[in-house]
């Protein structure tokens, strides 16, 4: 018989492949529930019979929904996520780099905000109640409360402008070295690390205080341990399922949080080309890009599921 | 109701403020909407308190035009997001059965889609007009509600009173309406005051982006878009909408905060 934590994760991976399928064909019919159709609203009113049945005829819009849905589908499986309505170019090619792009900005702004938020949450828990706490709760909910792209403005305005440190434009090139673009890349990935931490470290510290409640902690502390080692040692091990799960649920968050500081920093990554392709109703380029924004997005939160599944002792060692 | 926290006086009396200035816009403002009645980006002076903005508009005005429709949009779209969620969350919820597994596996599907991408991808075909962005935004924000009415009404359905009343024989919509929607209205209400923030930063985000509210209708999303060439350089203008965003946000917060607090002591929890 399979270990029972294989069967759980593989039903997860199953469930995570069907949640795709099922995005992909919300994605195809998002884009088609419109009273008239694509051409038209592309167009706009203004457009000519002719040119309506031309653009009609180059989206394959005269071929029934479904056998578009099944054709766009299984290029899309084969890597060939078509050409751009604007420009011709192939879809999956201006993809790539941009992609690679999205993730380096992402994974620079995860390398910073996870442990930080992880220590500041250890943090409050220790002085939970006393003035570290109510500062870094203070302070971590402002930063919820104001949205991406303002928060971005607000550092721009002193940090780039006011002071000089860092640069407004984070227009990056292949021919860069990787100081350069880390230089480059350090106020989106500042504001991006502000945007996350808030909410990581608020429900680290949750998840952290719920397991401070539990007999074995009280146990310790008539141990006579140190508080910070109860902390580090006895409730954040046992925190560890909820605080993955908190983590992950981040990192998605970041992906959203992407589009929106790509566009104030002129950044050259999937946000931006999402964000300027819906301006210019280039129907391939935003499905395609929804369609691997939504991978990415599913594919974090099946990730969370499987860790926390790993993490719980009760599930590996079963009875 | 005995005694109302300072935090949450502030955050009522902020909220408030925020409100009032967008119903009386039209006698606020000093100048028109689109007026241009200045130099390009004018400091703040006494004849424009908060100087003037990219084209010459009288930003003060601009301000109080643009939280007008901000916040008209955003109240719209939550009152949309709450009616269709709630409802249907309760009717989940006393259904049970199939109908239940439909719309909780349906709605699993659209969480599965980050909400600005999603709605990006709809917008992209759609023409934007302010009852699409509000339609848009209120039906994808119904699923968070959905989920939160789904669970505090499975709770109360299996409450004796909602027993009885099914034994004395009345119908579903009297058991949504009568038995279960009183009950779960606190905490529906504290919800509401955080389904309204997003809804506020929503907007704001989809206008910055150039997706939103389409000039020249003011608001304060488009507001920050029209004056970002100003902060390089060293022109606040882009900031005061962040500015008024972030409070309303913070104050509507601490009076969610309170009534959830209010709340949740109600139904005997421990208050810390």
């Amino acid at each position: 018989m399979l270990h029972p934590v294989v069967t759980l994760i593989a039903q997860r991976l199953a469930l995570g492949i069907l949640l795709l399928w099922a995005a992909s064909v919300l994605i195809f019919v998002g884009t088609q529930i419109l009273p008239g159709d694509v051409a038209q609203s592309i167009l706009g009113q203004s457009a000519t019979p002719t040119s309506l049945a031309n653009l009609r005829q180059e989206l394959g819009l005269n071929e029934p929904a479904l056998t578009r849905y099944l054709s766009w589908l299984g290029n899309a499986l084969q890597g060939d996520l078509g050409v751009a309505l604007t420009n011709k170019q192939d879809i999956a090619q201006a993809m790539s780099k941009r992609l690679g792009n999205t993730l380096f900005l992402a994974f620079c702004a995860a390398l910073i905000s996870v442990p930080s938020a992880i220590i500041l949450g250890l943090i409050a828990v220790r002085y939970q109640g006393r003035w570290p706490d109510k500062l870094i709760s203070g302070v971590t909910l402002a930063t919820v409360s104001v949205p991406e792209f303002l928060l971005a403005y607000i550092l721009t305005f002193f940090l780039a402008v006011k002071l000089r440190l860092l640069v407004s434009l984070s227009t990056i090139h292949d021919s860069m070295s990787l100081g350069d673009k880390l230089y480059a890349i350090a106020l989106p990935v500042l504001v991006l690390v502000l945007v996350v931490l808030g909410h990581m470290m608020r429900m680290t510290r949750a998840a952290i205080l719920n397991v401070m409640q539990s007999p074995y902690i009280e146990t310790a502390e008539l141990k006579g341990l140190r508080p910070f080692w109860i902390i580090a040692r006895h409730a954040f091990p046992n925190a560890i399922a909820p605080v993955v799960n908190v983590v992950m649920l981040n990192m998605a968050y970041l992906i959203v949080g992407v589009v929106v500081v790509e566009v104030v920093f002129v950044y050259p990554g999937m946000g931006q080309y999402l964000v300027d392709h819906v301006s210019k109703r280039d129907v391939p380029v935003v499905q395609a890009c929804g369609l691997v924004f939504a991978a990415i997005y599913i594919g974090l939160n099946l990730l969370a599921d499987v860790i926390s599944i790993l993490s719980n002792p009760r599930l590996r060692h079963p009875k | 109701m005995s005694r109302i926290p300072l935090s949450a006086l502030i955050g009522l009396f902020f909220t408030g403020l925020y409100f009032m200035g967008a119903i009386f816009a039209p006698w606020l403002a000093p100048y028109g909407m689109a007026e241009i009645v200045g130099d390009t980006w004018e400091p703040w002076s006494a004849k424009h308190l908060l100087g003037t903005d990219t084209i010459g508009r009288d930003l003060l005005s601009r301000m109080i035009w643009g939280g007008q429709t901000t916040i008209f949009v955003a109240t719209a779209a939550t009152a949309l997001s709450f009616i269709t969620g709630s409802i249907l969350g309760f009717t989940a919820a006393v259904s049970g059965g199939w109908i239940d597994q439909a719309l909780s596996r349906f709605v699993d599907l659209i969480m599965s889609i980050p909400a600005l991408i999603f709605a990006l991808v709809v917008l992209s075909v759609m023409p934007v007009t302010l009852p699409i962005l509000i339609l848009v935004m209120g039906l994808l924000d119904a699923t968070r509600v959905f989920r939160l009415s789904r669970a505090v009404a499975v709770d109360i359905n299996v409450m004796d009173y909602v027993e009885a009343a099914r034994l004395r024989g009345e119908g579903t919509a009297w058991i949504i309406f009568r038995e279960i929607l009183p009950n779960a209205l606190s905490p529906l209400v504290a919800e509401m005051g955080l389904r309204f923030i997003f809804m506020v930063l929503f907007i704001s985000t989809l206008s910055f982006l150039g997706l939103g509210v389409q000039p020249p209708l003011a608001d304060w999303g488009g507001i920050v878009k029209e004056n970002r060439e100003g902060i390089i350089y060293g022109i606040p203008a882009a900031l005061v909408p962040a500015f008024a965003i972030a409070t309303l946000a913070i104050s509507v917060n601490l009076v969610a905060d309170w009534v959830l607090n209010r709340t949740s002591s109600l139904k005997g929890g421990r208050n810390v």
